[in-house]
């Protein structure tokens, strides 16, 4: 299983970003082979439709999984058109979400927002 | 030639425009193109427009307004992505060989449309929402309504201030949408004269700077209205005294205006304070715009 995560350095002892589409980096792991790979996120400096870049890119990477604390309704819609399911992750740790995705601890994000569109973050 | 100068005066188009809501665009708006002969008013506060509440317009002719958008015939399509890749405003998708277009996303632009090699995308006409002429007396009301959910109300300010051509021979006024961005200076592109309305407060203070920013850069001939005075001291008065703006009219802070308006009455048309008020106000900046256009030809 291949599995993305929006974090704050290309480091896995940094944090979880609390943006998707606009996260400086994701984290792309695999949990077969424990590889970890950091992508830059080109959506990061997009005027508008960050989450729609942002998820076609993990799209294009072939994830299956995609652990965030929050997601826009339109990434949401790209990621269900890919069949890629989006599960909530509960603290900041990169790690501990890993573990917990993996023992089937992480629940699924049920709150798609509306997106922000130009008026910042609400 | 001083005929020829009321002529020109008298068909000139005046902006009012704030730096945010509330703060009188409309009861300054309204009450001018009361208080002329003859005169267009034209709502360009095309989200929350409020205007016709108070002209309660006749013979209403509404027209729709579209827009293109891209749609795509995924039997063509060979996923080269050039579109995607292209639209800055990330309004397209390529997700299991599908093209999903993000209609609200799309700023009708028609790279996608332009840029396909093999002709898949194409455009279609999405309407956005409407504009409806009509008239109270001796004002032509036009008014532009951008339906909820819609990225942007350009192309209906667009076309309003277009129908408004034809009628260029009486003075127009023009309701902008609050505060300073591209819908703003849309409305205040072709103005010929702008009005800044302003709150006696220092949060007025930043909202008049902003609206004094953006007609500086548009290099508009403009001047201040104060609105809602009270004794004492007045921060937006000072801003302007500061920055040597002139001060086109001040309008108290009156329970009597305020029950006017809230009853969605002309204050022009009931009270002769206000239309003293108002009419010195047109008066002032006419002989402003008669001043600039002697003063630049």
């Amino acid at each position: 299983m291949k599995i993305a995560i929006p974090v704050d350095e290309k480091d896995i002892k940094s944090n979880v970003c609390v943006s998707f589409g606009r996260t400086p980096y994701f984290l792309l792991y695999d949990t077969h082979t424990k590889e970890s790979v950091f992508l830059d996120n080109s959506a990061v400096a997009s005027t508008g439709g960050a989450g729609i870049k942002a998820a076609q890119v993990i799209v294009d990477n072939k994830v299956n999984a995609l652990l965030t604390p929050r997601c826009g309704q339109n990434a949401a819609d790209v990621l269900k058109t890919a069949d890629i399911k989006i599960f909530k992750t509960t603290n900041a740790s990169i790690k501990e979400n890993i573990e917990d995705y993996i023992s089937g601890n992480l629940p699924l994000l049920e709150e798609i927002h509306a997106g922000f569109h130009g008026h910042g973050g609400k | 030639m001083q005929d020829f100068m009321d002529t020109e005066v008298n068909s000139m188009k005046i902006a009012v425009l704030s730096g945010k809501g509330g703060t009188g665009k409309t009861l300054v708006s309204v009450n001018l193109a009361a208080v002329v002969n003859q005169s267009v008013y034209i709502d360009c506060d095309v989200e929350e427009p409020n205007g016709y509440l108070f002209f309660k317009p006749e013979g209403i002719l509404e027209q729709q307004i579209s827009v293109k958008i891209p749609t795509v015939d995924n039997k063509l399509c060979n996923g080269c992505r050039k579109c995607v890749d292209f639209c800055k405003f990330n309004a397209l998708a390529y997700i299991k060989d599908k093209m999903i277009v993000f209609e609200e996303v799309c700023h009708s632009c028609g790279g996608c449309i332009i840029l396909c090699p093999i002709k898949a995308v194409i455009e279609k006409e999405k309407v956005i929402g409407k504009i409806q002429k009509g008239t109270s007396d001796q004002v032509t009301v036009y008014t532009g309504m951008l339906n909820t959910g819609e990225a942007s109300g350009i192309p209906i300010i667009k076309r309003l201030l277009t129908e408004n051509k034809r009628e260029s021979n009486k003075l127009t006024i023009i309701d902008c949408p609050p505060g300073s961005a591209c819908v703003v200076m849309e409305s205040i592109k072709d103005a010929d004269y702008c009005i800044l309305v302003a709150e006696p407060t220092l949060f007025g203070v930043h909202n008049l700077n902003m609206v004094y920013e953006l007609v500086k850069l548009f290099d508009k001939p403009f001047g201040v209205v104060l609105n809602k005075c009270l004794e004492g001291e007045n921060p937006s008065e000072k801003f302007c005294l500061e920055k040597n703006i002139k001060i086109l009219s001040r309008i108290p802070f009156d329970s009597e205006l305020g029950k006017m308006n809230s009853n969605a009455e002309i204050a022009v048309m009931k009270s002769l304070k206000y239309r003293a008020i108002f009419s010195s106000l047109i008066e002032t900046v006419k002989k402003e715009l008669q001043h600039e256009t002697t003063f630049n030809s």
